[in-house]
């Protein structure tokens, strides 16, 4: 769908609470925008986005048009074990794209 | 005489088009959202619960020059353990064509209640954040936010 952007930090001590930052290139557009022939942009916007610890969810968020473009998110999570964060955005069509990070817990 | 008759209707019949296609227009293009559909928004996600201020913060720059991204960070005080944690955090505007603006759901994993991101304003007005704790209980915090430059409907300038 996009490029998308994450930072995880490699490492971390067990029980830490960490810091993750997530973008991804997409449009949101609004469809309250009219293009130059007059004729209304349609909406076009990335509605889902969800974060899973070794398969656990910690984190999920339902945007709206009112999100930025290139939704930029950062939010927070404990490291628990080692593995791996998945992120997924989905857009609004049902189209989604998972983006994976490893994590080593110490 | 018959052919001006015509040549009359027809301008009378395109002037009536023409006039249907600006009611259409007019209809098309989206009202701003008023406080009164936040209300409702509102409403829709936490029911009847009473809201208490506090607890929540929002933090938005109060001078916005670009609405079409004005960072937004929204943090809640609570311990996040398995007994006391923040369930969600929903942020609302009084004036952009919808009421919605994010919807979060945490969990004792996430830590800390906190996040962040970028969002659009479409006019100066205010801006609500409501979060609801492990407890039942709803929390609120709102920022007036004044925008130079609205988002939403005017082309970007980026």
């Amino acid at each position: 769908m996009a490029r998308a952007l994450i930072h995880v930090p490699a490492s971390a001590k067990k029980g830490d609470v960490i810091e993750i930052k997530t973008l991804i290139s997409h449009v949101m557009e609004t469809g309250y925008r009219v293009g130059v022939t007059g004729q209304p942009i349609p909406r076009d916007i990335i509605d889902d986005f969800v974060c899973t610890y070794n398969g656990e969810e910690v984190f999920h968020a339902k945007l709206y048009p009112a999100i930025a473009a290139n939704p930029f998110i950062t939010f927070f999570t404990v490291a628990t074990e080692s593995g791996t964060l998945a992120f997924s955005w989905t857009d609004q069509h049902g189209a989604t794209q998972v983006q994976t990070a490893a994590i080593t817990v110490e | 005489m018959d052919r001006e008759r015509s040549r009359r209707e027809v301008l009378q019949a395109a002037g009536a088009l023409a006039g249907c296609g600006a009611l259409l227009r007019l209809s098309v293009r989206p009202a701003a959202a008023t406080p009164e559909m936040m209300k409702d928004a509102v409403r829709s996600v936490i029911g009847e619960a009473p809201v208490k201020k506090g607890k929540v913060k929002l933090d938005l720059p109060p001078l916005v020059e670009n609405g079409n991204s004005v960072s937004c960070t929204v943090s809640v005080e609570s311990p996040m353990t398995a007994n006391d944690y923040v369930k969600a955090i929903h942020v609302f505007n009084e004036k952009n064509p919808q009421p919605n603006v994010i919807s979060v759901k945490l969990g004792p994993r996430a830590g800390r209640a906190s996040f962040s991101t970028r969002i659009r304003l479409a006019d100066s007005q205010t801006v609500t954040a409501i979060t609801e704790l492990s407890d039942g209980s709803f929390w609120s915090d709102d920022i007036d936010v004044i925008v130079t430059l609205a988002a939403c409907i005017e082309e970007s300038v980026h």
